[in-house]
């Protein structure tokens, strides 16, 4: 048996009729980590022996009653854990004990979820192939050889090997549906302040969101119902009831009207992603949607107020790893200023410094007015191109990333090229809009292409409909990537 | 070349909130080192502020009481700079859209009154206190999120002297108000000055030098007075001046350099992402318009008027809230007005300044007071006695009528009683008697005292005179 084979809710069902328990799940889920983790790398750190003491409580107790009852999951290392290490995959926080625990976690451990581990993720979620993790890389299951897409490249590598059927990631300008797309699995950012930010470790608190990666949508719409809510932590969190998404799910989505912005199919998006979203879009007319091509005239310009906005937020909110308090601290200096250079000289790695830098520097002097200020403005004027485009249409329709997985090595030098496959992920960050990637088709080679899906705000039902009647309707789900010669 | 003063002042006052201004560590004053700290407080990786509401209604009362104008919309900056006491390398405060703006103090000066303008308040946490011992420094971050408000004047100040009763007004409006100790002594209220000079008649300010080290108002005062006429000698030398930081010695009674200021500090400002942008209803405001007491100036012009005190009296009433809420029941307790204010500005301010205590630490209550006023006012005992009687109570407390008999200090008014006493005296000072017959009005005095001798000072004094001088006639 593997756990790619089912879904969360047919889980459930079978934990309620014995015929399996929380424990064989659990057992499951380690074994495939054993079997194929040596080679993906996903896990920074496992939870066995607590996960395995939940776990036979469940079984004692019989009642599986929680809404992710004996489901292994996991949690991107961004996301603190008591008593157990949040690195950021950085040096910086080697061995770091938070001391609580972050709501998600929280969230996912009421509802009776097991946590297998931690994963891996670019550093301080910086990058988008996981590959600026300080400790490893992780490799993209359909091919060892490419990478997994990032930051949340551990979280989309996981679920796709097997090893476990939820994970969470966080999403600041496509950290969740860039890595779901290149691994064949879904992502769902979800709208800006529906899941807590207490305890996500901050990149760009004003675009930073946590969300589920996951196998199906069913398991996407379960997990995020289980992790979204306001919470009285975050400021930002938004009073709001959280429908029962996965419930309500329907596969009719007739007179649905979607908008495919020419923006997302420009000349820099690559011909077998374009004819995948192509055959995607008569997918959805046959199942009686409709959809036009519109302009979003300022969504060139997102890219460019991205970087100015989460450059910026970053290096404040990093300015706190300082050898002060907690984390790496070097261990010779000569002053107090002399610490502060030489613990995140040695604590950060390139990239981490790389953006620090820049968002030092445009937030300082006068261009804290010409560029910080500025990509505000032209934030807002992005939020009303969508704004307008929601008055008219249920949802907005593109590929996920303008190019399919890259190889490891092949991007990483070059930070421009990285920062063009954010380009369609991005606007959905400004705008504070809820967007989920979900498999659309592979290229020759067998890699997965990523369908995006975004909503209005709090429009995350209307999401996961349209993606599950297209996802019924398609095989692309069924695939499994081949690891060590066996299918996952 | 004469020149004119111009000063403008920073003051810093911390809110005695609960919690703390983001988070739900205890705010408190005195505790061992760290003991209020939690991860939030720490800067701990994933932690977000959260807004104490009250620490807005605070930072608004105090707002409104200073006559200031409340921003319907206000937003939350993070201020960068490094230091061990600030655990996020920023620290929350408000740049563009503080929470209020445009208010004033009224003060007097040589009888005159004016107003200082303020330019602006805004809301934003403290930081932690580095400890220095021979082994390092040592950080406690048990004020780290303490909420302040930042009251900024205008540059209306034209002498130390206005400095010091702009100070002094502040102090006692927001002591009123209630949401804050302003204790300089224990940091709750900090003060930090500008002061420049300029030729007399030109606009353009001088060059402003800013003071730190400022603890407490007599030091402001001392600091500016000595910064006005430095800055006078090497201007009026045609030496120039700096912009810079200079702090004061209390014990040199100098200021000294700290830094130069060539380049105003960068704080690269950032609107808070973790922080919601807060509007102000009018509802809001008038709700807590409504909660700020009758403040000083008002109530100093209701004594004048209505209880008939003189305007000295009125004011040193009025500088605390504590005396004038004592002064007030006393009153209402049916003591003359001009009778409780003498015994509260005398004797009792008298025991606090001797002792080192504060009002409500004395066991006297204004209902003991009043009683006390009413038994010299009906004969039962007399004012030397009543000195004796307050020196019970403000230790003591209690009644003072049952004070008073129990230790028989009850006034001898009966005048049978009295001439038999004036007579035995007389009897016994026969010298004294003949002096005062010879026309030495001196000895009439001696042989009072030696009536209250005899009376263990219960004897009534008017009645004393009376009879002492008839029984004199007589012989």
């Amino acid at each position: 048996m593997s756990l790619s084979n089912y879904t969360i809710k047919q889980v459930e069902e079978m934990l309620k009729k014995g015929e399996i328990s929380a424990q064989e799940l659990v057992d499951l889920s380690y074994k495939q980590i054993e079997k194929v983790d040596g080679e993906i790398g996903a896990f920074l750190s496992l939870n066995e022996e607590k996960a395995r003491g939940q776990a036979k409580q469940l079984d004692e107790e019989k009642a599986y009653k929680g809404k992710l009852s004996g489901i292994p999951g996991a949690m991107k290392d961004n996301i603190a854990t008591k008593g157990m290490a949040t690195t950021c995959a950085s040096k910086m926080l080697e061995n770091f004990d938070p001391l609580y625990d972050a709501t998600v976690v929280e969230k996912t451990g009421e509802a009776e979820a097991i946590m297998i581990g931690k994963v891996n993720l670019d550093e301080f979620a910086m990058g988008s192939s996981t590959e600026t993790s300080a400790y490893k890389k992780t490799k993209n299951p359909w091919n060892t050889d490419y990478v997994p897409g990032g930051s949340s490249g551990g979280s989309a590598a996981s679920v796709a090997a097997g090893e476990v059927m939820f994970s969470i990631g966080t999403d600041t300008g496509g950290s969740i549906r860039q890595p779901a797309a290149f691994c064949g699995v879904v992502g769902m950012k979800p709208t800006y302040g529906l899941v807590s930010r207490h305890g996500v470790v901050a990149m760009a608190p004003s675009l930073d969101q946590a969300g589920p990666i996951t196998r199906t949508v069913e398991d996407n719409a379960r997990v995020l119902e289980v992790i979204a809510g306001y919470d009285q932590r975050d400021m930002t969190s938004v009073k709001k009831d959280v429908p029962a998404y996965s419930e309500n799910l329907t596969q009719d989505i007739k007179g649905m009207k979607i908008a495919v912005p020419k923006e997302f199919l420009s000349d820099g998006v690559d011909a077998e992603v374009k004819e995948a979203v192509e055959n995607a879009l008569q997918m959805f007319e046959l199942l009686g949607a409709s959809w036009e091509t519109v302009s979003l005239p300022h969504i060139k310009y997102s890219d460019a107020a991205y970087y100015a906005i989460a450059y910026s937020e970053s290096a404040s909110s990093l300015a706190r790893y300082d050898g002060v308090r907690f984390g790496h601290r070097a261990s010779e200096f000569s002053d107090v200023i002399d610490m502060y250079k030489r613990s995140r000289s040695e604590g950060f790695g390139d990239e981490v410094k790389r953006r620090l830098l820049i968002g030092t520097a445009f937030l300082s002097g006068d261009m804290n007015e010409q560029i910080f200020r500025k990509a505000q403005k032209v934030r807002t004027l992005i939020k009303r191109d969508f704004q307008a485009a929601f008055e008219k249409f249920d949802l907005i329709i593109g590929p996920t990333t303008a190019t399919p997985p890259f190889k490891l090595g092949e991007a990483i030098e070059d930070p421009l090229q990285l920062q063009t496959s954010d380009m369609l992920a991005v606007p959905a960050n400004l705008a504070g809009l809820p967007a989920l990637s979900l498999p659309c088709g592979f290229t020759e080679s067998g890699l997965p292409i990523g369908l995006q899906i975004i909503g209005n705000h709090f429009d995350e039902q209307k999401i996961y409909n349209a993606a599950y009647a297209y996802e019924q309707a398609t095989n692309h789900h069924k695939k499994r990537p081949v690891i060590g010669g066996a299918e996952v | 070349m004469k020149f004119e003063t111009v000063i403008g002042l920073e003051v810093h006052v911390e809110l005695k909130t609960q919690s703390k201004i983001f988070s739900s560590s205890p705010n408190a004053f005195g505790d061992g080192p760290n003991e209020n700290v939690n991860p939030k407080d720490l800067g701990y990786p994933g932690t977000l502020p959260v807004l104490n509401e009250e620490a807005v209604n605070y930072g608004m009362k105090a707002a409104l009481a200073l006559n200031c104008e409340i921003s319907p919309y206000t937003v939350f900056d993070r201020k960068h700079y490094y230091y061990p006491d600030n655990p996020a390398a920023y620290q929350i405060s408000q740049d563009e859209f503080p929470i209020a703006r445009n208010g004033w103090i009224e003060i007097e000066i040589d009888g005159e009154k004016k107003k200082i303008g303020i330019e602006r308040i805004h809301l934003e946490e403290d930081a932690g206190k580095l400890i220095h011992t021979d082994d390092g420094s040592l950080v406690d971050y048990n004020r780290q999120g303490t909420p302040l408000i930042e009251i900024v004047s205008r540059p209306d100040i034209r002498s130390p002297e206005e400095a010091y009763l702009y100070l002094t007004k502040l102090k006692s409006i927001i002591q009123y108000t209630g949401v804050s100790d302003v204790k300089m002594e224990e940091g709750s209220l900090r003060c930090d000055a500008n002061i420049s000079l300029r030729p007399v008649g030109q606009e353009e300010f001088g060059t402003k030098i800013e003071l730190k080290n400022l603890n407490s108002f007599n030091f402001v005062r001392e600091a500016l007075e000595y910064e006005e006429k430095r800055q006078a000698k090497i201007l009026s030398e045609g030496g120039s001046l700096e912009p810079e930081t200079r702090r004061y010695d209390e014990k040199a009674k100098k200021t000294f350099l700290m830094r130069v200021k060539n380049v105003e500090e960068d704080y690269r400002f950032l609107p808070d992402p973790d922080i919601v942008p807060l509007t102000i209803s009018e509802e809001w405001v008038e709700r807590i318009r409504q909660e700020i007491p009758e403040l000083p100036d008002a109530r100093r012009k209701r004594y004048v008027e209505e209880l008939g005190l003189p305007e000295y009296d009125a004011g040193v009433l009025t500088s605390t809230i504590e005396m004038a809420e004592f002064f007030e029941e006393t009153v209402k307790h049916g003591a003359d007005p001009k009778q409780a204010s003498n015994w509260i500005m005398g004797e009792m301010s008298a025991y606090m300044n001797k002792h080192q205590k504060e009002l409500p630490e004395l066991a006297i209550t204004p209902e003991g007071l009043a009683k006390m006023i009413g038994l010299i006012k009906n004969g039962t005992i007399s004012s030397k006695i009543a000195k004796k009687v307050f020196a019970h109570l403000v230790e003591n407390g209690g009644d003072p009528e049952e004070y008073v008999k129990r230790e028989g200090l009850v006034q001898i008014s009966d005048e049978g009683e009295l001439r038999n006493i004036v007579n035995q005296v007389l009897d016994e000072n026969e010298k004294s008697v003949q002096d005062y017959k010879d026309g030495k009005k001196k000895a009439l005095g001696f042989l009072v005292g030696q009536v209250m001798k005899a009376t263990k000072g219960q004897a009534n004094p008017q009645m004393v005179n009376k009879l002492l001088q008839e029984e004199i006639e007589k012989r």
